[in-house]
């Protein structure tokens, strides 16, 4: 059952990805992203990260996909792709992008860096409260990444507003 | 879980390697930004999936970094992006070739 | 006091800074200085002379070191000095004469703008002679010997502006280069075969290392002669020595007479326990000196310029101290060097008298009845004639008798060595005396103008003459009172367990031959040049072809000049414009295309698109993965 479910949510996931990456008009693409996202935050609560999920949603989807939309709107949103000046750019993405599957999909089902392969499913696990938990987490063991995060927010921010301006 | 863990591996296997070959494909600078966003999810999946399989918070702790450091990124990124393509008539990653030799 | 030997070497490196640094401010005093530098070096000279014979007969050596200087490995080379009965001689000769010729040259070079560097010059050669001479091993000697070349290059071509003394200098450093490459050779071996370049350690085990008469010390000795050759000017290296008379007359006194060109003599005899022990090297140092003596006697006969012929005999006397060491009479061939020493500087500083009044006048065609205006310039050169003649009680009749009898009974001699010898002797008298005649008798040939103000320099020149005159004149008997010259030298040839040498054999019957033939050569010069000159003329007439032949050194210029010279000029020409510009710049240029090659094309991978990056981003990528996973796939 839960096998399924997985399955299922998997498919969705894969088909927005493809769309994203074979439409051709920039929002249908930025839409098959959102729903992408929408399915991989499904799978992290599947995987008891209920604090992650809802931060997928909300920051994920709900800020960066709808900034990526303004940006698309801004910039004439539904032009057509004019054919690549690279010579066989494509073929090269494409060998290349299976070679990457077939590497690492090698790596991980021999188990070389100790990847178990099992079967079975782990027993469940009891974290208590998820948020609290991770929170608890931020604040002690990975409070200086925190802080520094807070900092690398600061700068992106001033150098968002900065890159905005039409003049200086 | 839903599944065992070679199962999500093999699942942001793809979702990264989809992203990779959009990156590499799309001329649009926006639909190449947002196949990095998909890589960068791919890659938080795989973290998340550790972290249940090893029982280990800390994993999660890892997510929600790189969640915001993407975002910080993607709040550059596109801010440059647009200062890039602002005026022009077509936006082709293309045409901005003025470091070749 | 033998630890005076420091003083010695110290005296003239110390007249040399001085001319250095002060030579151009204050001429004159830079002069008395470098003089005053030499006479202190040789009153320590005569100390540590008498320090040796105080010491007892057979514990005559000692080594005194300054500072270990090489130490690499097993190879210990020091800066030290080997004080010897052969090198406390050789000291005072060459200090004593240096200075003579110094107090001579304040008079001669009075006037010439380098009169400082001249002086500078003198000392530094005065101090390299020394190391050559006091080194005490093979190391030191080559330094020395580098040391002297030089300086006799810079003296040689001192007026430099002169193309021709600047040629001449070339040609002795040339000529003495092949000298050197020998000498460095021969060390290589000496240190490959006795693991040593010590005088001590080499001399000691040279017996018991090598086989008599083997090939390995052949090939040392061999090289050593040619070093000695080359310095010491004998066939067939003598070339630069008659060329090098374009130096200053006090120049050639002292190092082309005197001492320089006596190093060659000086190094077989130091090394004579190497050289006993190679018996064809030792035939051959003999053949050489012998023909090299009669060779150059016969060309003294015709040259017109004075220098030249005083050159050519100098080439000749070495000849008879390489006979001497040839067939074993080390101790002879010193004799001769020491008294050959006194005679030949005199007849250089007198023929040097002679040519500054004559405002540099060296050609005796144009000299002649000097003999009344400059009576102190005659007597002396007459004095010193006599003595290179051989002319009885004098002290070139005793050195030159002993190595004329040595000649015939040592041996390792012959019969055919001796008449060379005998012969040879005969030849000085005619050629020297032909210059005491046509120079200082009969009809002067003198340019008017001058003629008028000829007369004797003045004493600062005059005083060395007549010192050197005496030397000439007495300096034989040092030979007899009490052990006797040659005996005094005798442990530096028949020490370290070298078979002794055979020495001192004066025979009746050959000194009286050598005497007849002297008395009879400077007879026949005056029957030739004595009286007239019209019969010299006839002379030359009638042996015209001869005369020519001899002239032109029997070709052995001109047969260099198209061989060796041609073939140089050949390869320099070859190198320089073929190799140098096609080969070498191809080279280069080709390595400069085949860069710039490169960076085009890692340049064709900067594209500019930002897709293109990412492949080679992404191959990368995959294939480190590739490789990190290569254990576990």
């Amino acid at each position: 059952m839960g096998l399924l479910a997985f399955f299922v949510i998997a498919a969705l996931a894969l088909v927005g990805a493809l769309g994203l990456v074979l439409s051709h008009n920039s929002v249908h693409s930025a839409l098959f992203l959102v729903a992408n996202l929408f399915c991989v935050a499904l799978l992290y609560l599947s995987l008891n990260a209920d604090f992650l999920a809802v931060v997928q949603v909300i920051v994920y989807a709900g800020a960066i996909m709808v900034l990526f939309i303004f940006v698309i709107t801004l910039l004439n949103p539904s032009q057509e792709e004019t054919p690549s000046q690279l010579v066989g750019q494509g073929w090269v993405a494409g060998i290349l992008a299976v070679a990457l599957m077939l590497e690492i999909g090698g790596v991980i089902l021999s188990g070389v860096f100790g990847v178990i392969k099992t079967t079975s499913v782990p027993p469940p696990v009891n974290w208590g409260d998820n948020v609290h938990a991770v929170g608890t987490l931020l604040y002690t063991q990975f409070l200086f990444p925190f802080e520094v995060t807070s900092i690398l927010l600061l700068v992106a921010l001033v150098g968002a507003t900065v890159l905005a301006k039409r003049r200086l | 879980m839903l599944a065992p863990l070679p199962n999500y591996l093999i699942l942001s296997a793809l979702l990264f390697t989809i992203g990779v070959f959009g990156f590499l494909y799309r001329k649009n600078p926006l639909v190449m930004f947002m196949s990095i966003e998909l890589m960068l999810n791919a890659a938080n999946l795989t973290f998340v999936s550790f972290a249940r399989y090893l029982g280990s918070l800390s994993g999660q702790v890892t997510v929600f970094f790189v969640m915001t450091i993407a975002a910080a990124e993607v709040v550059v990124g596109l801010g440059i992006i647009v200062s890039i393509f602002r005026a022009r008539a077509d936006i082709d990653v293309d045409d901005v070739h003025l470091l070749k030799d | 006091m033998v630890s005076n030997v420091w003083l010695v070497l110290l005296f003239p490196l110390v007249g040399f800074f001085w001319c250095v640094l002060f030579g151009r401010l204050w001429p004159r005093l830079s002069g008395w200085i470098a003089a005053l530098m030499v006479g202190l070096s040789f009153a320590s000279a005569v100390s540590v002379l008498f320090g040796i014979l105080a010491l007892p007969a057979d514990d005559r050596l000692r080594v005194g070191e300054l500072y270990q200087w090489i130490s690499s490995g097993t190879v210990s080379i020091p800066l030290n000095v080997f004080v010897d009965p052969l090198a406390s001689v050789m000291i005072v000769v060459v200090t004593g004469v240096a200075f003579l010729i110094h107090l001579y040259a304040i008079g001669y070079m009075k006037g010439d703008p380098g009169f400082g560097r001249f002086f500078a010059y003198m000392n530094l050669f005065v101090f390299s002679m020394l190391v050559l001479v006091l080194g005490g091993n093979f190391l030191l000697l080559m330094i020395g010997w580098a040391g002297v070349g030089l300086c006799s290059y810079l003296l040689i071509s001192f007026w430099f502006e002169k193309p021709e003394a600047a040629a001449a200098g070339v040609k002795a450093f040339v000529v003495n280069a092949i000298g050197d490459a020998g000498l460095i050779l021969a060390a290589s071996l000496i240190l490959l075969t006795f693991k040593s370049l010590d005088y001590v350690t080499v001399f000691r085990v040279a017996k018991t290392t090598v086989t008599v008469g083997g090939g390995e010390i052949t090939a040392i000795t061999l090289l050593l002669l040619v070093a000695a050759v080359a310095k010491s000017a004998q066939l067939p290296l003598y070339v630069w020595l008659p060329d090098a008379m374009a130096g200053p007359t006090p120049v050639s006194a002292l190092i082309h007479a005197a001492t320089m060109v006596t190093a060659g003599v000086y190094l077989i005899a130091r090394a004579a326990p190497l050289f006993t022990l190679a018996p064809f090297t030792m035939s051959v140092i003999a053949w050489i000196g012998a023909i090299t003596a009669l060779f150059a006697a016969t060309i003294g006969l015709v040259k017109p310029n004075i220098k030249r012929v005083l050159a050519y005999s100098t080439v000749s006397q070495l000849g008879y101290m390489f006979l001497a060491v040839g067939v074993g009479a080390f101790g002879a061939g010193i004799f001769h060097l020491m008294t050959h020493a006194f005679f030949k500087a005199l007849l250089f500083l007198g023929a040097g008298a002679v040519i500054h009044e004559l405002a540099g006048e060296e050609d005796m065609r144009h000299m002649g009845g000097l003999a009344k205006k400059m009576p102190w310039t005659y007597a002396t050169f007459l004095i010193a004639s006599l003595a290179i003649s051989g002319f009885p009680l004098l002290s070139g009749f005793y050195s030159k008798d002993e190595i004329i009898s040595l000649a015939f009974t040592s041996p390792r001699g012959g019969a055919v060595l001796g008449i060379i010898a005998l012969l040879t002797a005969g030849l000085t008298a005619v050629y020297i005396f032909r210059v005491v005649f046509v120079t200082f008798h009969g009809k002067s040939r003198v340019d008017p103008h001058l003629s008028e103000h000829v007369h004797d320099p003045g004493p600062l020149m005059v005083v060395p003459l007549v010192v050197l005159a005496v030397a000439a004149a007495l300096g034989g008997y040092v030979q007899f009172p009490g052990e006797g010259f040659v005996n005094f030298l005798q442990p530096t040839f028949s020490s370290f367990g070298v078979a002794p040498v055979v020495e001192h054999g004066l025979n009746a019957g050959i000194s009286a031959a050598s005497i007849v033939l002297s008395l009879g050569g400077i007879l026949l010069a005056y029957l030739i040049w004595g009286r007239s000159t019209v019969t010299a003329e006839n002379l030359g007439k009638s042996f015209a072809p001869i005369r020519t032949v001899l002239l032109n050194d029997y070709g052995i210029d001109a047969l260099y000049g198209m061989t060796v010279v041609a073939l140089a000029k050949g390869l320099g020409r070859f190198f320089s414009g073929i190799f140098d510009a096609v080969v070498l710049n191809g080279i280069i240029d080709g390595l400069a295309g085949l860069v710039r090659g490169i960076s085009v094309m890692f340049g064709k991978l900067e594209t500019g698109y930002v897709r293109s990056y990412a492949v080679a981003v992404l191959a990368g990528a995959i294939l480190i993965v590739a490789y990190m996973a290569r254990g576990g796939l």
